[in-house]
């Protein structure tokens, strides 16, 4: 396949708005090839969409599904030829996020956060989204085994775990969400700072950050540690995401990334000493990102209207719940977890709202760097993934933003220094924020970029960029580029102007590290022990089967083996 | 194939415990024994009479059969039919439930699961509160405070004291039993309120009130209170109040003397606000006693296919869902369902004496390894091999955790993947060839 006379945007090969040609072979980029034909002729393209951060499958977004019926009848689209039928908003079907993921143009997605005993029920939802590639990341900040590891200092133990954990539950990276939180949560109780020892364990989360960002570097992990942090969503939190990030500044990468990934910075960027002076902080966020470099962050944008909040931090969802009084479910995980679901809706005229909105957008803005920030939504805590359209706008446009601003609460400006932020991104900028900087966050090789040996996952947009003024014509982009004119997903049009053209499955990646045969042998008694007396499993029924992941991409780690080919 | 295997942590397929600790003894090809199982688990795993071949009715007789002209019959049924029900799922593995689901879109299906006579008041009560839950391990190393409400685990989950609560032992629980409190709320003296520290005795059909009386006491506002609710005086009430607001961290499971007792999904509704409530002042979970293996695995299939647990109705060509209308029984009451696919369950002993009879007026296709009550009014009979001993899948047990069933033998049937894919191809090779005649 040939696509011919596209404005190519390709920042991993340093591609910013040329005109050129590009060249599919069986499923990849090469120099040169035959076949069909696509025009693209003045039009805007870009690798396929990756999305480092999104709550697309397993327990809790079923439960999503189960507690809000008024969520499913949202966006039914019928079964067709091609498609099963589609169905929800902010807890689609399995099926609608495949097809959505496509019709906007991205190709990958991620699950951020799936405990070991319960990555079976992940893949089974993961295989039945259609089309795009995904991953699972593996929760392990609540761990009672990580706890005891990093408790007794035992750091080959605890490697020797991770690897372990990442195998049984075919997961991607390490996961750490209020570290501390989930096991105090347990009896009902939250730790409320990095140094606050987590009841029964001997540790604080301070311990279990630092050792399992240690564990992940000696495993030389294709991801480093993703963290949703301590306080996460209250007021004055700004300062737990400052300390929490300076505990990490002397760890050595094992690889070209950063040592952490912040999830959705935008909840942990909070001043104020409680709702009624809230305030939006992140300036001296982004001040942070701009003067270290052993960190990245994606988004986590707010946007008005329905969400659905999901997360592995079960005391901010009793927090939600009662601040709301929503629906509540929660879910606690023997030895690992817990977790809870709240619906929500985010309103414009709620001042608490609009600084976290703008809080989004400041952070954006305010880092100088791109790669170091990834636009998402934390779909679906802060807005569905159909939804990234509005925030690139956003991101593009003064405009669009002063004209949103006037429509809020008047307190706004007050809070946030939003307004005065003059900084319109441009495609360079949009093309690294959701495709070229997740892949290189993720430590996927051969996504987010066209150059020969990738993935040919490539958008082309019915919107000419040396046109059109993404600033004033800002509803233009907007539609532009939430129907892609065409998605290839590994050389295949899987959608043509939001027509779903056919469903591919989408391939599974999860990574297998090697460790010392010595130090899974020091840790298999500890986990026999914890099968006989703590879980309400067998440890052979445990570990998730091949049969959950019919088209799996295992990427080899760990310290036994020579250090991966680094990413770009 | 003579000489004997074990199969150590098998998976019992019969209650929504999924106990993964069976060791089973094959010999010959036939399950002889397994260990660890209880009566109620063992009598599945070892097996009874089964049904040996497909039959197809013919003038008011079961007639052997072939697979596929099963196939093929059960498929013009299907395909006749303006709104036909595929009903049952709880005793099938949810790789079976998926296509099902794929089935029920194509030939325009109503789905529903054997949750709509047991645990379906339990999903609508989520959908207004949402559950506050845990998974059974989480119970098992710290609740110190049990109330079982309308259930008899003692009886119908045989396994779930020993394993899971009042008598299992974990890492905050280390004396079990003598370290917990037990209570039982019923409307009769039942084995399991034998077991029970303090046993409630409400009238019957009063437990939304004795649920509401509590909430008050809880909230602190017992003082205008009458006194006696439900026919449990007051004092009693409060005593409960005070024992479950003294936990460090309690667990209330409910079965169907709540779901279906007068008030239904208001009861389900009221006692998962009275456990968000009590989590103002401890730690407190809530966890429903699902009966079948597989009833909570439908139902997770069918949200992520669907958006809806159950109930979802195909016949407009994308998922509806509405209980009241939408669900087996209110179908077959208003006769608005013209033929029925019963698969994995019992709907002839289950259903209300009217739906049962409405079955009994339309074409009934009946997937199951034993013969049953619904056997005698279907008009296509369909044996399988068993999921869960004779095939391998996926099961959801009672706390939301997934499991993959082990296969202990072979069997000569087919699954109720390939039944279903049978008909399935059958549908569309009839509907192909409809089409071709058409033009």
């Amino acid at each position: 396949m040939i696509i011919r006379g596209g404005i190519v945007y390709d920042p991993s090969n340093g591609i910013f708005g040329e005109e050129m040609d590009l060249f599919i072979d069986r499923g990849k980029m090469v120099e040169e090839a035959r076949g069909e034909e696509i025009d693209a002729s003045g039009l805007l393209v870009m690798p396929g969409g990756v999305d480092a951060h999104a709550h697309i499958a397993g327990k809790k977004v079923n439960t999503g599904r189960i507690m809000r019926p008024d969520d499913s009848r949202l966006g039914t689209e019928p079964r067709n030829g091609v498609c099963r039928p589609s169905t929800g908003y902010t807890v689609p079907n399995c099926y609608a996020m495949g097809y959505r993921y496509a019709r906007m143009g991205y190709t990958t997605a991620f699950e951020a956060a799936t405990p070991i005993l319960e990555a079976r029920h992940t893949h089974e939802e993961l295989q039945e989204i259609p089309i795009i590639d995904k991953g699972a990341l593996t929760l392990f900040g609540n761990n009672w085994q990580v706890m005891e590891c990093v408790r007794d200092k035992d750091l080959s133990k605890l490697a020797a775990y991770v690897a372990w954990g990442l195998r049984s539950a075919r997961g991607y990276g390490v996961k750490i969400v209020n570290p501390g939180g989930g096991e105090s949560w347990g009896f009902g109780t939250n730790v409320k700072s990095v140094n606050d020892p987590v009841p029964n364990f001997d540790v604080t989360p301070a311990e279990i950050i630092r050792g399992l960002a240690q564990a992940n570097e000696l495993l030389h992990l294709p991801h480093s540690i993703h963290l949703h942090f301590n306080n996460l969503g209250k007021p004055g939190n700004y300062t737990t995401a400052i300390e929490t990030l300076d505990l990490l500044k002397d760890i050595k990468p094992s690889r070209m990334r950063q040592v952490v990934h912040v999830a959705h910075m935008q909840f942990s960027a909070y001043g104020g000493t409680g709702w009624r002076d809230f305030e939006s902080k992140a300036p001296v966020i982004a001040d942070y990102f701009n003067s270290h470099n052993h960190a990245t962050m994606d988004m986590g944008q707010l946007l008005f209207g329905s969400a659905t909040t999901m997360t592995a931090d079960a005391p901010l969802e009793y927090g939600n719940a009662r601040l709301t009084h929503n629906k509540w479910s929660n879910h606690d995980i023997e030895l690992e977890e817990s977790s809870g679901v709240v619906p929500m809706i985010y309103s414009r005229k709620m001042l608490v709202n609009a600084v976290q909105w703008a809080v989004g957008l400041e952070l954006a803005l305010l880092v100088d760097d791109p790669w170091k920030v990834l636009m998402t939504t934390d779909h679906p805590n802060g807005s569905p993934f159909v939804n990234y359209p509005e925030v690139v706008t956003l991101l593009m446009s003064k405009p669009k933003r002063d004209a949103e601003m006037a429509s809020m609460h008047e307190q706004l400006q007050k809070r946030t220094g939003l307004g005065e932020i003059q900084r319109e991104l441009d495609w360079a900028d949009i093309a690294i924020m959701t495709r070229a900087a997740p892949a290189r966050i993720l430590g996927l090789p051969d996504k987010g970029h066209l150059g020969p040996g990738a993935d040919a996952d490539i958008t082309i947009y019915n919107l000419k960029p040396e046109e059109l003024d993404t600033s004033q014509d800002h509803s233009l982009v907007k539609k532009a580029i939430s129907t892609a004119m065409y998605t290839i997903k590994g050389g295949v049009v899987v959608s043509k102007d939001g027509k779903i053209l056919c469903t591919p499955p989408g391939r599974a990646f999860w990574v297998d590290a090697a460790v010392p045969q010595a130090d899974t042998d020091r840790l298999m008694p500890d986990l026999q022990e914890k099968f006989a007396k703590y879980y309400s499993i067998q440890l052979s029924n445990y570990a998730v089967q091949d049969a959950y992941l019919p088209h799996a991409n295992v990427i080899r780690a760990g310290l036994s083996i020579e250090p991966l080919q680094e990413v770009a | 194939m003579s000489e004997a295997t074990i199969i150590k942590d098998a998976i019992c397929s019969f209650c929504g415990c999924l106990c993964d600790d069976i060791i089973v003894e094959v010999e010959g090809g036939k399950v002889q024994r397994a260990r660890h199982a209880c009566p109620l688990g063992s009598s599945k795993i070892m097996g009874h009479g089964r049904i040996e071949s497909p039959m197809i009715r013919k003038d008011g007789e079961l007639v052997e059969s072939s697979f596929q002209e099963a196939y093929d019959r059960s498929a013009q049924i299907l395909l006749q039919a303006n709104k036909p029900l595929m009903y049952g799922w709880a005793s099938t593995s949810c790789e079976a439930a998926e296509k099902g689901i794929l089935l029920a879109e194509e030939v325009g299906a109503v789905i529903d699961s054997t949750a709509t006579v047991c645990h379906g008041p339990s999903v609508i009560g989520i959908e207004e509160k949402g559950l506050p839950g845990a998974t059974l391990g989480q119970v098992k190393n710290r609740a110190d405070t049990i109330i079982f409400w309308g259930c008899n685990p003692a009886e119908a989950h045989p396994r779930h004291f020993r394993r899971y609560s009042s008598n299992s032992i974990g890492r905050f629980t280390p004396q079990g039993r003598e370290g917990r409190k037990i209570i039982v709320v019923d409307v009769r003296a039942t084995r399991t309120s034998r077991n029970a520290d303090k046993f409630v005795r409400i009238d019957p059909g009063c437990d939304y009130e004795v649920i509401s009386a509590l909430r008050m006491l809880v909230a602190g506002k017992g003082d205008i209170l009458p006194e006696r609710v439900g026919g449990v005086l007051k004092a009693d009430l409060a005593e409960l109040a005070a024992m479950l607001k003294a936990a460090r961290f309690g667990a209330l499971f409910f079965g169907l003397g709540l779901t279906h007792s007068r008030g239904r999904y208001k009861n389900i509704d009221n006692a998962l606000s009275l456990v968000a409530e009590l989590n103002q002042h401890t730690k407190f979970v809530v966890l429903p006693m699902r009966g079948h293996y597989n009833v909570g695995g439908i139902g997770q299939t069918l949200a992520w296919s669907s958006g809806y647990p159950m109930s979802v109705d195909f016949t407009r060509g994308m998922p509806y869902f509405n209980p009241g209308e939408t669900a087996a029984c209110d179908l077959l009451a208003r006769k608005d369902t013209d033929a029925a696919l019963i698969i994995a369950a019992d709907a002839a002993s289950n259903f209300p004496r009217a739906t049962a009879e409405a079955l009994a007026n339309i074409p009934v296709i009946q997937i199951d390894p034993y013969e049953n009550p619904t056997t005698l009014l279907s008009d296509v009979v369909i044996p399988c091999a068993i999921a869960g001993v004779e095939v391998e899948g996926t099961a959801y047990r009672m706390d939301g955790l997934a499991l993959r069933l082990r296969k202990m033998v072979d069997s000569s049937l087919p699954s109720d993947e390939e039944i279903l894919m049978g008909i399935l191809q059958s549908v569309r090779k009839q509907r192909q060839m409809m089409a071709n005649e058409g033009a």
